[in-house]
């Protein structure tokens, strides 16, 4: 996790091929053989599956391509003025932005408590972070299920609804209600559930790099647990929680699964979802209109649009500065 | 001093109390997913309460395998190839690659270096169309190999596997260099045996990732016979024909494999999953 030991090594490398102390035992000619033929399959495979891939489709998105990958007219811009001008676009641009100005905080605040939590005990420590990272290994499909079918099934025996009439809540229909919009609290969770386990693991490793020396002397400088959480944990995780933030952001923008599955689902049952994010709206674009130009400039300007989120996040957040 | 450390205890036992009521948060869709699958229909809709199926049955599993409407047997086949064959795959490519960038000195590495990394700025998932322009192309729908191809080539994998070369110190390859070896010699008899926490730890998030992958196997697979298990269950899910304690079954036989492999290999997804949020 240190940031030197990797620039040392190469440093050290370095140094040794200039001063010759180290003869390379073969010619030059070998060395590009090898590194060809381990770089081979990587370029290759990135260059059909990335670089090809986005030329084409930036190709369609300025063309009309409907039912076939080649377009059959130039059209310039018009798939982007249009997807920019229709509501159901921008609807799910909004739906995204909203879900990610949710889940982010909530995610990155509940797997930060639980890193401390599970930091401070000694006994049980390993239990309590498979308990927590877990889910991880579930799918959305699985958590999805479990979500729609199980806790926020909308019967009264279902677990949200047990737990509600605990505290003298009546039973409500969780996915189906849009006033107030509680299907959200379903999403919220379930990627909560899922993610939460993967960023506390983030945390812990950032924890467990800081010295505990710091937290010796604040301790006899009389210092509270909250102003050692405050002035020393959060400034050490630095680092760590911009890196977190980040692969967050990413993640939320991109979501797909949860939406398709814990509402009715299926290719065009999407219409009935109260909620579509991009990704959605692309999927019924592309698959089942088959309107390949239309789906490709849809596809750029999310895009664009995550770069920009993800440019600004490092601005505010600073990341790379040097300090 | 009784002071300090009564409240020292009060502060332990907080935490535990906690830790311990967020953990059953965590542990009970688990435990109602179970639970469910080994219920009849009439039990999971009664309203009142069973802590435990009684009397359990095993039914829902015989018949989802029995369903012809969910081709679960052949979709787990699938997965399981499709898994089986990206995780090792994507994982011994990325650390060839990585080796080579790391340690073999050619000119205009840079530019191979760029060319790999730059992929590293599209978000993933956002480029499934024109992935399926290229794949469609190429004719891999409804293919194995066309929900595999893509997978295999992974740049951040390619860029943790460089850093992780770049450290590799310079004396074990002495020895080699010393018994002649050329640098493919080197990369197979020194530094990949020498990698396998890496491999293990890449390679057991590849197998995840690509056994719980939902959109590009979705986009790809239309076919039932090409379903992954996920996109077997996500049909299943959205039926309209609802059998309620078949789902969790679906859910069970979908999700206990990757959960055994979780359960062995913990220590290796941990240190992935850390190397992987925060490249060094």
């Amino acid at each position: 996790m240190t940031l030197s030991t990797p620039t040392r090594w190469a440093g050290a490398v370095r140094a040794s091929a200039r001063t010759g102390r180290r003869p390379r035992p073969r010619t030059d000619r070998s060395a590009l053989g090898a590194f060809a033929v381990l770089t081979a399959p990587m370029v290759f495979g990135l260059g059909l599956f990335k670089y090809v891939a986005i030329g084409w489709s930036l190709l369609l998105s300025l063309g009309e391509a409907r039912g076939t990958l080649d377009p059959t007219r130039w059209v310039g811009l018009d798939n982007y003025r249009f997807l920019l001008a229709d509501p159901g676009f921008r609807d799910s641009l909004l739906t995204v932005v909203l879900f990610t100005l949710f889940i982010v905080p909530v995610t990155f605040a509940a797997s930060l408590a639980l890193a401390v939590l599970v930091n401070q005990v000694r006994r049980g420590r390993a239990f309590f972070r498979t308990a927590f990272l877990v889910p991880a290994a579930v799918s959305y499909v699985a958590a999805a299920l479990v979500w729609r079918m199980a806790l926020f099934n909308g019967l009264p025996s279902g677990i949200a609804n047990t737990l509600g009439g605990l505290l003298g809540l009546d039973p409500v229909p969780w996915i189906a209600t849009q006033h107030p919009p509680l299907y959200w609290i379903v999403l919220i969770t379930l990627r909560l559930w899922l993610q939460v386990g993967l960023y506390m693991v983030l945390f812990l490793a950032g924890l467990q790099a800081i010295p505990p020396q710091l937290y010796e002397a604040a301790a006899i400088d009389g210092a509270s647990g909250w102003r050692m959480f405050r002035h020393i944990t959060l400034p050490m995780l630095r680092n760590t929680s911009v890196a977190v933030l980040l692969l967050m952001t990413i993640a939320g923008f991109q979501a797909f699964d949860e939406f398709y599955n814990v509402f009715s689902g299926g290719l065009g049952g999407s219409h009935t979802a109260p909620v579509h994010p991009p990704l959605v709206y692309l999927y019924d674009i592309a698959l089942g209109d088959q309107n390949y130009g239309l789906g490709s400039a849809g596809a750029f300007l999310l895009t664009l649009l995550i770069v920009a989120v993800t440019l600004l996040q490092g601005r505010i957040t600073g990341l790379g500065r040097k300090d | 001093m009784i002071r300090p450390i009564r409240r020292r205890t009060v502060t332990t036992l907080a935490t535990y109390a906690a830790l311990g009521l967020a953990a059953t948060a965590f542990l009970l869709p688990f435990y109602v997913m179970l639970r469910n699958a080994l219920m009849t229909t009439r039990q999971v809709t009664s309203p009142d309460w069973q802590w435990l199926p009684d009397p359990l049955t095993f039914d829902n599993f015989t018949e989802l395998f029995s369903d012809p409407a969910v081709p679960m047997a052949s979709a787990l086949g699938n997965s399981l190839l499709i898994a089986g064959v990206t995780a090792p795959v994507s994982t011994l490519l990325a650390s060839m690659a990585g080796y080579a960038l790391a340690r073999i000195p050619v000119p205009g590495k840079g530019v191979v270096l760029s060319f790999i990394l730059a992929t590293m700025m599209i978000p993933g998932s956002v480029t499934f169309i024109p992935t399926f322009v290229v794949v469609g192309a190429l004719g891999g729908v409804n293919t194995e190999w066309g929900i595999i191809a893509p997978g295999l080539f992974n740049a951040f994998a390619v860029l943790l596997f460089r850093n992780f070369y770049l450290r590799f110190p310079a004396e074990i390859e002495e020895a080699g260099r010393l018994d002649g070896l050329g640098y493919l010699g080197l990369y197979r008899r020194i530094a990949l045996p020498n990698s396998t926490s890496m491999l293990a730890a890449l390679g057991a998030l590849s197998f995840i990732d690509s056994w719980n992958a939902f959109l590009w196997p979705l986009v790809i697979g239309q076919d039932p016979s090409s379903w992954t298990a996920q996109i077997a269950l996500s049909t299943f899910l959205t039926a309209q024909s609802v059998n309620l304690p078949g789902l969790f079954a679906g859910a069970v036989v979908t999700i206990v494999p990757l959960a055994v492999m979780f359960l062995v290999a913990q220590r290796h997804i941990v240190q992935g999953i850390t190397m992987s949020g925060l490249k060094d």
